[in-house]
């Protein structure tokens, strides 16, 4: 239903990006550079073209403006036009030849800036594919997005600007001083005196709106949470009457956030100008100290030229300095969070694994099975089943008894507490965890598809199915006829998670990718539960042959799905009930007997 | 983007405006004189050997720098106020916006979208307001002054800059033409790498469960170098606008020197005056480059100034009528009736979503619905709270139409239990209280005991203060569909409508609420959305949907004798009954 579906949006990385101050400070800003600094050297080649051209840029820049010295000096107060045209050819000369350098480092920057944050990218992204569950249960998904978007921007700028501005900018300034000491070692006292002053004061500027930044974010994640909550809850929202009660919070809220916001754009605003205006005054002392030097010790013009010129512009390298040292802070925080997920051990693999019984019985056992999410927290207690190759076992219960968290611990999700699993009397955690996976299909309760088309979403079940071999799994999970009545039947591209599909078309979509992949041993998760009961008997037929001679695991709430399963166990908080065929449990009239009844009151 | 949308925005920063440019020309021309009197200094100090003369206009120099400090910062505190000013007018704006919208509105941007329009662009917009109050004005008037300084200098020099000033802008101009389109796609790669990201991130257990690792590692490290390869393109056309500025200043300055050294040789210019004239030049360019800078964002803030103006031009469809307003009407009795109501989600669409629909509903009387998934069931009760106005037919409660009401009166004295239930972060209480802010205690034991919610809140360590996460993610979706019953229940409403609100919840627990509400709530007319038939069929009235329109109405017993839709959905969930 949603016209405009605009994804997260990021600020642009490379150069566009202005600068933020943020209140962010490395824990170990020396070990994440070093790590930073080993992503680069791989490309050592580029990076010594690239310091080899900022220092002769860097050297270029200085040296043009020092020539304005003996230009003045030594030909046009001695009034020698050859020799000015021959010092004005060599100026020409240096100036483009520092443009061809600059040149040449901006863009050899960016190349080795991004290839380093492509890598980076890479990485960050492998490893969250071998990533234990228990990290995605634990980790929110805004945040680890957030650590590819924003964390890897401030990097980006980081490698794109700070590293390399940081260098000129102290080449930059400790040049000038040395020229400015070559040419007067009197004047440059002024110097010396003004830019540890205009450090200090820098310093002093940006740990304030280091802290007003803080609580501006502060402020800004409040609001914009409250808004986020808003928007989306607005169907509650307006059917409360809720809309002028919200109004008035959003206020408060935004109140806040203006203060702190003013304040912070107040301090962070003040940096330039008042560098730039030191800068000022350290010109005007100097043109002062400067002119009564030239009159009482027979100073040189020319070199007062020169100073001059310098003078004014060392408010420029300072300011620089101190902002790209503060964006550097910033980018080693983004890193660490970077590399703290990429150091995040992944699933244990096993070490001389087992090769997978062949051919596959698809006997499956639960042994003692123990388990909690976390250690001090048991979920599972003593689940003890064994299933015959071929045989058909239910799961039912209360929410939260345990059904689903016994189907996530098939393929290997996460470690038991004691206990063993077993696939043909050989432990699942001996066994090739891929090998293992590779054995099973799971049509989870939580349906998400990818952006790509329908006919590929169902594909991903086995990547080497023909069309026809898809068609015929969408046809047998009855998901062919509403397929059919997309736009572009198969070819119609699915996007934002199959955002224009209903719930029930999304699971038969799953159930058709499940039936692709035919593998010995499926398992069904509340596959079902939004698809309305005559459409489920519709697909009921095509489950039941998909279970054909294979070892089968389902869960459902309602229980006219699972009443010809072999086996039912009935859970209930984490530990098996009842357990026994359909008809066994209701000769029991226990609590299978009661909640079966319940049914039809 | 109009900037009249934006004006009224402004209002309380008036004066900002007026005072921001004073202190602009203030620090301009402070700023701007400094080489001019550097050049009086070496002129007419130094070689005339006056040392008082050179502390005097020194003094001078310092003294302008100062005020030049003073005018800057109250120029700062100025523009922070109106700059961030102006984002909080325009979020609450928004945000009331928002709040008037109808859900097609809604649909119409996507949550999301209309999200980042109050977030993300809003911030844009201070950044740029912020950059403009201090740019916009400030390096236009340097660049005029610097020239007619240095006019004044020495007409034949200014030359120079004639020629290096548009070689500068054109080159400008040319470098960000080419960037700025491939940052347009580079934005696009981004939004892919998200994507793929944020979908494995949703997928985790489906990648992991058909072992597709290599398979989406690939994927990733296709739209990550196509986002590398854009990245390096754009950036490195944008960045050599840094060398080039570089080279034209570095080249101006050779000329100068060459053509101002010839005219010092002849006489024609003083020294100083060469000096000075440096300076101006290298602040000429500087000006020209920020000015490109401030240029670059405006024309990024362009972007996000649209999205913000398509928000606020929006109108909200679904509005208090005139005669809602005029007339006082109250909700008494709570009778419903659906008199040949059609309705379309979307106008275009040839199908509608409700067809010909009509039937009535006696005050305090219970109402059934039942149907397929997509049969229209939530969205004909949604049109009575006025959540979405019909297409064509009208929905009367107590005989009156429903937009002859006043909006909150309507939706005050009906309750409606959403399919998509929605907690917001706060304590429980909190959260039930939404539904009457007044309710005493008692009153909120009570609805929560009705709604089988108090045994489970109690249980938790903090009872009713207990605190939610966004979305009420700590509690299980049966827990939190009694909450939401709960709070339904404490608005006391005339109508309660209850939309497929118990699917979580266990079968006796649903009997248990369906119960208590019978009991409860006997002056209530109650509407109920089952998939269940034990849920329905101790209704009333029972309807029977299919594609948008009814296909049965009447008693259990009767529909199970005549509908055979009715009879189906009955088969489909009791054929095992009759074995048993």
């Amino acid at each position: 239903m949603s016209t405009s579906n605009k994804s997260i949006p990021v600020s642009l990385p490379g150069p566009g990006n202005s600068r933020r101050i943020k209140n962010e400070k490395p824990q170990q800003g020396f070990k994440a550079l070093w790590r930073l600094m080993r992503y680069l050297s791989s490309q050592r080649l580029m990076l010594l073209l690239i310091l080899i051209s900022l220092l002769l840029g860097t050297a270029g820049t200085l040296a043009g403006n020092y020539l304005l010295r003996p230009a003045i000096n030594n030909y046009v107060l001695k009034k020698d036009i050859v020799g000015l045209g021959h010092i004005a050819l060599v100026m020409i000369g240096i100036y483009i030849a520092t443009g061809i350098f600059n040149m040449l480092q901006y863009r050899l920057t960016i190349r080795v800036a991004q290839k380093t944050i492509s890598n980076l990218r890479n990485d960050l992204f492998d490893r969250m594919q071998y990533l234990p569950l228990q990290f995605y249960d634990t980790h929110q998904h805004g945040d680890l997005m957030s650590r590819f978007t924003n964390d890897m921007d401030t990097v980006s700028d980081a490698l794109n600007n700070s590293i390399t501005q940081l260098l000129i900018s102290s080449i930059t300034l400790l040049g000038t001083l040395a020229l400015m000491v070559y040419i007067s070692p009197i004047l440059s006292v002024i110097a010396l005196i003004m830019i540890p002053l205009m450090l200090y004061l820098a310093k002093l500027i940006i740990n304030k709106s280091k802290s007003f930044f803080a609580a501006n974010q502060a402020a800004l994640g409040n609001a914009n949470g409250y808004v986020e909550e808003m928007i989306s809850g607005q169907k509650v929202v307006k059917v409360f009457g809720h809309e002028n009660a919200a109004i008035e919070q959003f206020e408060k809220l935004n109140q806040v956030l203006r203060e702190k916001a003013t304040k912070a754009q107040f301090y962070s605003g003040m940096m330039m100008p008042l560098m730039a205006n030191m800068s000022t005054i350290n010109y005007a002392l100097t043109t002062i100290a400067g002119g009564i030097l030239v009159i009482t010790r027979g100073f040189d013009l020319g070199g007062l030229t020169a100073f001059l010129q310098y003078a004014r512009q060392f408010g420029r390298p300072v300011n620089e300095i101190s902002s790209q040292y503060n964006s550097l802070q910033a980018a080693l925080a983004g890193a660490e969070r970077i590399f703290a997920v990429i150091d995040t051990a992944p699933e244990s693999e096993t070490i001389d694994s087992l090769p997978i019984p062949t051919p596959l019985q698809g006997q499956v056992t639960l042994s003692h099975v123990n388990f909690g999410y976390v250690p001090q927290k048991q979920v599972l207690f003593d689940i003890d089943i064994d299933v015959k190759p071929g045989q058909k076992i239910a799961f039912v219960g209360e929410t939260g008894a345990g059904k689903s968290t016994i189907i996530n611990l098939l393929p290997r999700f996460y470690p038991l507490l004691s206990g063993d699993i077993l696939l043909d009397k050989t432990s699942i955690f001996k066994l090739d965890r891929n090998e293992l996976r590779k054995k099973l299909s799971i049509v989870f309760q939580d349906t998400h598809l990818f952006t790509d088309t329908v006919m590929e979403n169902i594909r991903y079940g086995r990547l080497n199915a023909t069309n026809e071999e898809v068609i015929a799994a969408a046809k047998l999970a009855a998901a062919d006829s509403f397929i059919m009545q997309l736009p572009l039947g198969y070819k119609t591209e699915l996007t934002n998670d199959g955002a224009n599909l209903s719930q029930g078309q999304r699971q038969l979509i799953n159930i058709a990718r499940a039936t692709v992949a035919d593998t010995p041993i499926l398992i069904l998760d509340e596959a079902t539960s939004s698809i309305d009961t005559r459409t489920e008997i519709a697909i009921q037929e095509g489950i039941d042959r998909l279970m054909q001679n294979k070892t089968s695991f389902v869960i459902a709430h309602r229980l006219s799905t699972i009443r010809n399963a072999d086996m039912i166990c009935l859970i209930e908080k984490g530990t098996i009930a009842e357990f026994g065929s359909h008809a066994e449990l209701l000769k029991q009239k226990g609590k299978y007997y009661r909640l079966y009844m319940g049914q039809f009151d | 983007m109009k900037l009249s949308t934006f004006t009224p925005y402004t209002k309380s920063f008036r004066k900002a405006f007026l005072i921001i440019p004073f202190f602009v020309v203030i620090d301009v021309f402070c700023e701007i004189i400094q080489p001019r009197l550097m050049s009086v200094i070496v002129d007419d100090g130094i070689l005339h050997k006056d040392i008082n003369y050179i502390l005097k206009i020194g003094l001078a120099m310092i003294g302008l720098a100062i005020v030049a400090i003073v005018a800057n910062l109250c120029n700062i505190y100025y523009s922070a106020h109106a700059s961030v000013g102006f984002a909080t007018n325009l979020r609450t704006a928004l945000f009331r916006k928002i709040q008037s919208f109808a859900f097609a509105d809604t649909d119409y941007f996507s949550l999301a979208s209309l999200t980042t329009r109050l977030t993300n662009d809003t911030n844009m917009m201070q950044q740029v307001m912020m950059m403009c109050l201090r740019m916009l004005l400030r390096a236009p008037l340097m660049m005029v002054f610097a020239i007619i300084f240095a006019v004044s200098i020495n007409k034949d020099l200014s030359i120079v800059m004639a020629i290096a000033l548009p070689i500068l802008a054109l080159s400008i101009f040319i470098l960000l033409r080419k960037g700025l389109p491939f940052f347009i796609k580079m934005q696009q790669a981004v939004d892919r790498v998200n994507s793929v990201v944020q979908e494995n991130l949703l997928n985790v257990r489906v990648v992991k469960a058909f072992v597709r690792q290599d398979f989406e590692k690939k994927k990733f490290e296709k739209v990550n170098f196509d986002l590398m390869d854009l990245a390096t393109r754009a950036s490195s056309i944008v960045v050599l606008i840094m060398p080039v500025m570089q080279l034209v200043m570095g080249l101006s300055l050779v000329a100068v020197t060459w053509f101002g050294g010839q005219k010092v040789m002849t006489g024609t210019l003083a020294l100083g005056g060469l000096m000075s004239f440096l300076s101006y030049i290298t602040q000429i360019l500087i000006s020209l480059m920020l000015l490109s800078l401030t240029f670059m964002m405006i024309s990024r803030a362009i972007a996000s100034g649209d999205r913000i103006e398509e928000v606020l031009e929006k109108k909200a469809s679904l509005t208090n009528t005139e005669e809602g307003l005029k007339n006082k009407y109250a909700i008494t009795a709570g009778r419903i009736a659906f008199q040949q109501v059609t309705f379309r989600y979307n106008r275009q669409s040839e199908k509608p979503n409700l067809d010909n629909i009509s039937f009535e509903v006696k005050p305090a009387s219970i109402l059934a619905i039942i149907g397929g998934t997509g049969s229209g069931k939530s969205t004909l009760v949604q049109l009575i709270p006025r959540l979405y106005d019909v297409s064509k037919g009208s929905v009367l409660v107590d005989g009156i139409d429903v937009r002859n009401y006043k909006l909150q009166e309507l939706r005050s004295q009906i309750a409606i239990v959403l399919q998509q239930n929605q907690l917001f972060s706060g304590t429980i209480l909190e959260n039930l209280k939404w539904g009457n802010e007044q309710a005493t205690e008692e009153d909120i034991y009570t609805a929560a005991r009705i709604a089988c919610a108090d045994d489970f809140i109690r249980s938790f360590p903090n009872g009713y203060q207990t605190l939610l996460g966004q979305g009420g993610v700590n509690v299980s979706g049966g827990q939190k569909q009694r909450i939401c019953i709960a709070r339904a229940l404490l608005k006391k409403p005339k109508i309660l409508i209850m939309d497929d609100s118990t699917s979580a919840v266990d079968i006796n627990t649903d009997r248990k609420i369906r119960e208590g509400l019978k009991k409860h709530l006997q002056d209530t007319t109650l509407l109920i959305i089952a998939q269940r038939i034990s849920s329905v069929m101790h209704a009333d009235q029972i309807l029977v949907m299919e594609e948008g329109r009814i296909v049965g109405s009447g008693s259990h017993d009767v529909l199970l004798q005549t509908n055979t839709i009715y009879q189906e959905i009955y088969q489909s969930q009791h054929l095992q009954k009759e074995e048993v």
